[in-house]
């Protein structure tokens, strides 16, 4: 063993390798955070604010309150607070979450130092129109590339997330079925791949949703797709690529099918990753697609939102829009705030859309350009592929290549092994990647959907590949203790979701108030 | 009298005494769906109708509903599963029931199975 | 291009792997007629980061920033002052980039955020258990009259002429698509309404906000009883969560739900969005709420940990059979509004509300001594209502030619109504040179 001066040996030492249990409960860098609650010193604050002058205070019958209950800290409490909660999330900056459907790409740091330009962050959404003529100039330019890309009429920007712009699609159809007078047509054609929110949404809507078998390829049964055709019929909600990673090769004789029944064409356009800059979804017949911006267009999840979900349309679901709109009159750009063509819809939500995603979209559209955005989707779909081809001799592809932008497989592999689906996932993790989406979509059993994007490189794709192969061997060998026990390497471990829905405890509460509650 | 059980397709049982019929889901049924944690009972008075939904039993990764295996009127439910929703997973043909209805159409007993036929009808879905 | 790692020579060694010769045929079930040979034409190529910023720069120089002109607009967005702190805090690239909270053990940095934050949000509007938050208040005002429609069984909503526009027409909106039947009153800038006059068997909900969208306040406890007594829930929205650290909240007046926008804490103005809803109810309610939520419970090793939990109600697993089709909550603004409030704590965050307090208080005093200025309100928080002796819309605009952003002219959200009524905010960032500046161009063009 080697021995520097200062006494300490330098080798690696004893291969004494248990990990020691310390005072704190921290664990080197891994440090136990408690809640800001427990960390209350009362009338302490990070904020220097004056002091109020005394007042006649204006507040009409209703009295100030006495107490809010908030804890105090000061500024370097709250900073370490939310540094070390920080250093117990896996993000995309960490690296590869292989989410299918979920378009898990790199976020451009450029986007969120163009959203706090004071000029975009700093402007109110009621300001006089003269005043934020760049602002709208900003949402027309997007407008501009989501339909020069898209090949459409029409474009809202108003739904605050995909699923929002999924309800506007849908509302859209309503509207001019019932300008149509027709209705009566109630019945929207869902395939049984389909994401929650595409039958969620119809059924708010008051539709009743008829699922569509997929055929043995994966795909859309178009006999059986057809057969399912009727003057009942409002429309069908496809996703394409599907949530099998697969692209529906019958989508234009699905397009004229449903036109020649006198419904309309509604696209889920979560996988558009796969195609942008290479299809037109014009060009494939549909009449409505919402777009996630926070997907296909790098916006960051933030750990669960905020998204953004424009929807195009065709023209023949233009007039039917919900408002606010920008458009282009002789003395400059404005908003349209309530229904100038008689077919708006209505109203989604307070202002105008989710601005501050619509400057990070654009600062990615424009980085990338026609030619950036073509390779993108080509490196998408070059990148599932190869993490398909590498893969399907240890695991087992749920339909044949090639796919799209994400590739399906399925729990056949495992079977008897006593190893789930569930158990790979919870190993991936010490392994240092999020797993992939696990059971979804429905129609194969144990579901392992993996879109990579194409912001991964070759060499993680190649880390992560050896991986998984390695876990699907050490499944087939029977190492069943060592996939129920994952993961042991990260903050907290299999956490009982059995116990928080039982009893949920959705709040801290102060302990005066909580031993109340017991007695 | 002795209390006859008979199973339905979409694996609940029921229990007749005289004209009021106990209602739960089988022990097959609560095994696929892991530990329950919530159950969603009829109200007290409801009219439900046979393979209509009567109440929803929740794990904590799926909603299932149960379907009433016969019509009736709701006359009791099991006010234990509020608190102790795991009684459906420990008893699930005992003290996990869900509710009692009064039976409206007793004949349709008739088109349900038998235990040894629902255990036949287990076996062959695995 | 800086965001694609793969090279050449990558292209060419994953292709040997699948077995394909080029990319191109991996698009093979793309119909011929809608495959594009190469980038579209009649579009920009790719741009570098100088290109790109000098581009969005000059866009965002043709706009006002509220920061750098005396400023009087609110009406359901205001200006506040962000500490430093928060902003960086946010930009941390593991909550910045990190996913929804679904595999927990890797998240528990987002999921002790969202406990924190719906027990802030409890404890701002008095209420008992709150969501991981909304889209905006005004979809969280809508889902709330959905969710009254659900516990009562019944489809009328009677929503106050003092609730914003806004949230009104979402909320109608709905009504017309979803099937239920709102009934908004015309707008009420002196109040005087008789809500209670409307609700009889078939009302599942009064929605009032407080303050209102003129800026009176009101003790809404006694409606809140005769509300409940005729088997209804109040709903009180709240647009400015600031005032939650001065008035009653709504919790203690007797409120079942609470629908309120928390852009005001952590948040930039941002030209209308991403907000962040907050949404709070009853304890007896939490089964019907949407939304997200985020549960506390134990680890295999015993450690206290989070989870999202009742997801049982959420669109991915009924589907037909969701509270709603809410997929995503403001997770990031939720995380801004959070750190803010951190920072404030009790004293500060009851501070900063006095501070509003006084500030319109001053500004009221001040217009007030203006010739043609009349005040409507006897009550406000930090936000009031006035009448002019001309178009308030035109008169707004003159001053926006003089670099002075004087409120929201009734006008813009009342489709045409209340031509006379300017409503004006203010707030701990207005100065006395703010006021000075509006008075005096005030009494010039009027």
């Amino acid at each position: 063993m080697s021995m520097n001066s200062q006494g300490r040996p330098s080798g690696t030492g004893s291969a004494d390798s248990a990990i020691p249990e310390t005072v704190t409960g921290n664990r080197g860098l891994q440090i136990e955070e408690p809640l800001i609650f427990e960390q209350d010193s009362p009338g302490r604050t990070g904020v220097d604010l004056p002091v109020v002058p005394a007042m006649q205070m204006r507040l009409g019958t209703v009295k100030p309150r006495a107490r809010v209950g908030l804890p105090g800290l000061s500024e370097p409490q709250v900073v370490r607070h939310y540094t070390r909660l920080s250093q117990k999330n896996y993000s995309i900056d960490t690296g590869l979450y292989p989410l299918g459907s979920c378009t898990m790409k790199h976020n451009p740091r450029l986007n969120e130092k163009m959203a706090r330009l004071p000029g975009f962050a700093d402007v109110h959404p009621l300001q006089p129109e003269s005043t934020v003529q760049g602002a709208l100039e900003l949402m027309n330019e997007l407008a501009r590339w989501l339909t020069a890309l898209t090949g459409m009429a029409a474009v809202t920007l108003a739904p605050a997330a995909g699923a929002h712009g999924e309800m506007a699609g849908m509302m859209a159809i309503r509207a001019a079925l019932e300008h149509r007078g027709e209705a009566g047509r109630t019945r929207v054609l869902v395939p049984e791949s389909a994401h929650g929110t595409n039958p969620a949404t119809a059924a708010a809507l008051g539709f009743s949703v008829d699922p569509i078998p997929a055929g043995p390829d994966g795909r859309v049964d178009l006999d059986a797709m057809t057969a399912k055709l009727g003057p009942d019929v409002a429309g069908i909600m496809l996703t394409n690529p599907n949530t099998c990673g697969l692209f529906e090769r019958d989508i234009r004789a699905i397009a004229d099918a449903i036109h020649g029944a006198g419904g309309y064409f509604y696209c889920d356009g979560a996988n558009f990753n796969a195609i942008v800059g290479r299809v037109k979804p014009a060009d494939l017949g549909i009449d409505a697609m919402h777009i996630n911006l926070h997907k296909t267009f790098s916006t960051p999840h933030g750990g669960g939102g905020p998204g953004s979900g424009p929807v195009v349309f065709s023209a023949a679901l233009a007039p039917f829009v919900p408002v606010p709109y920008v458009v282009a009159d002789a003395g400059g750009l404005r908003l349209v705030e309530t229904a100038e063509q008689g077919t708006e819809f209505g109203r989604m939500k307070a202002f105008h859309g989710q601005m501050g995603m619509f400057v990070r979209a654009l600062a990615y559209i424009l980085s990338h350009g026609a030619d950036g955005l073509w390779q993108a989707s080509g490196d998408a779909v070059l990148n599932a592929n190869y993490v398909m081809a590498r893969l399907k001799d240890v695991m087992t592809p749920s339909f044949e290549g090639p796919c799209m932008h994400e590739c399906l497989f399925d729990d056949r592999f495992l079977k008897g092994t006593g190893v789930t689906t569930l158990d790979i996932a919870k190993a991936l993790i010490d392994e240092g990647f999020h797993p992939m989406t696990m059971y979804f979509p429905l129609v194969v059993h144990g579901a392992l959907l993996i879109e990579p994007t194409e912001t991964e490189s070759k060499a993680g794709l190649d880390q992560f590949i050896m991986a998984l192969k390695s876990l699907a061997v050490r499944a087939t060998e029977g190492d069943v203790a060592y996939f129920q026990g994952a993961p042991r390497l990260t903050p907290r471990r299999r956490l009982d979701e059995t116990a928080a829905a039982r009893k949920p405890i959705l709040r801290w509460t102060p302990p005066a108030e909580a031993a109340l509650a017991a007695e | 009298m002795t209390a006859t059980v008979k199973y339905t397709k979409d694996h609940e049982w029921v229990r007749v005494e005289g004209d009021t019929a106990t209602v739960g889901i089988s022990d097959y049924a609560q095994s696929q769906l892991g530990d329950v944690v919530f159950v969603e009972l009829p109200e007290i008075g409801r009219t439900v109708e046979q393979g209509k939904e009567a109440a929803v039993v929740e794990s904590v990764k799926a909603a299932s509903e149960v379907f009433a295996p016969v019509s009736g009127e709701v006359v009791e439910v099991n006010a234990d599963l509020e608190a102790e929703p795991a009684k459906v997973n420990s008893g699930a043909e005992g003290d996990g029931w869900f509710f009692k209805i009064r039976l409206s159409k007793p004949a349709e007993l008739d088109a349900l199975m038998d235990p040894a036929a629902y255990k036949d009808f287990v076996e062959g879905l695995q | 291009m800086r965001y694609l790692p793969l090279t050449e020579a990558d292209r060419h060694d994953m292709l040997a792997a699948i077995g394909v010769s080029s990319v191109d045929e991996l698009f093979r079930d793309v119909p011929q007629a809608a495959r594009i040979p190469g980038p579209i034409g009649g579009l920009p190529n790719f741009a570098g980061e100088l290109e790109v910023e000098r581009t969005l720069a000059s866009m965002a120089g043709k706009n006002i920033a509220v920061g750098s002109v005396p400023s009087f607009v609110g009406c359901g967005a205001y200006k506040h002052h962000v500490p430093a702190t928060v902003d960086y805090m946010v930009q941390r690239g593991e909550f910045l980039t990190a996913y929804t909270p679904y595999q927990p053990e890797i998240s528990q940095g987002t999921l002790q955020v969202l406990f924190e934050f719906q027990t802030q949000v409890a404890l701002l509007t008095g209420m008992d258990v709150a969501n991981a938050s909304m889209y905006d208040g005004a979809t969280a005002c809508a889902e709330a009259v959905m969710m009254a429609n659900r516990l009562t069984r019944r489809k009328k909503a009677i929503l106050s002429g003092g609730l914003h526009p806004h949230y009104r027409d979402t909320t109608t909106t709905d009504a017309r698509f979803i099937g239920f039947e709102a009934v908004a009153m015309p707008p009420a800038p002196r109040g005087g309404e008789d809500l209670m006059a409307l609700v009889d068997e078939n009302t599942s909900c009064v929605v009032v906000q407080n303050p209102d969208v003129f800026g009176h306040v009101r003790d809404y406890t006694a409606l809140a009883q005769m509300c409940q007594a005729k088997g209804a829930l109040l709903i009180v929205v709240v647009t400015e969560a600031v005032s939650l650290g001065l008035l009653t909240p709504p919790g203690e007046m007797g409120a079942d739900i609470v629908a309120a926008e928390g852009q005001s804490l952590g948040n930039a103005l941002n030209f209308g969005g991403p907000y962040v809803g907050l949404f709070a109810v009853k304890e007896k309610y939490v089964r019907q709420m949407p939304g997200r939520l985020c549960g506390q419970t134990v680890d295999a090793d015993g450690r206290r940990g989070f989870v999202l939990t009742l997801s049982t109600r959420e669109q991915h697993i009924r589907r037909e059979k969701a509270t709603s089709n809410i997929c995503t909550n403001a997770g990031l603004c939720a995380l801004a509004f959070s750190i803010h409030l951190s920072l404030l704590g009790e004293e500060g965050f009851t501070r900063l509300a006095r501070i509003n307090h006084h500030k319109a208080v001053q500004l009221a005093d001040r217009l007030s001594g203006v010739k043609g200025v009349e005040l409507v309100n006897d009550s406000f928080f930090n936000e009031f209502t006035v009448t002019l002796p001309r178009d308030a819309a035109e008169v707004v605009e003159e001053l926006a030619q003089r670099r002075i952003l004087a409120g929201v002219p009734a006008s813009r959200l009342f489709a045409g109504a209340l031509k006379d009524h300017l409503i004006l905010a203010a707030t701990e960032t207005t100065t006395d040179s703010d006021m000075d500046a509006l008075t005096k161009a005030l009494s010039e063009v009027l």
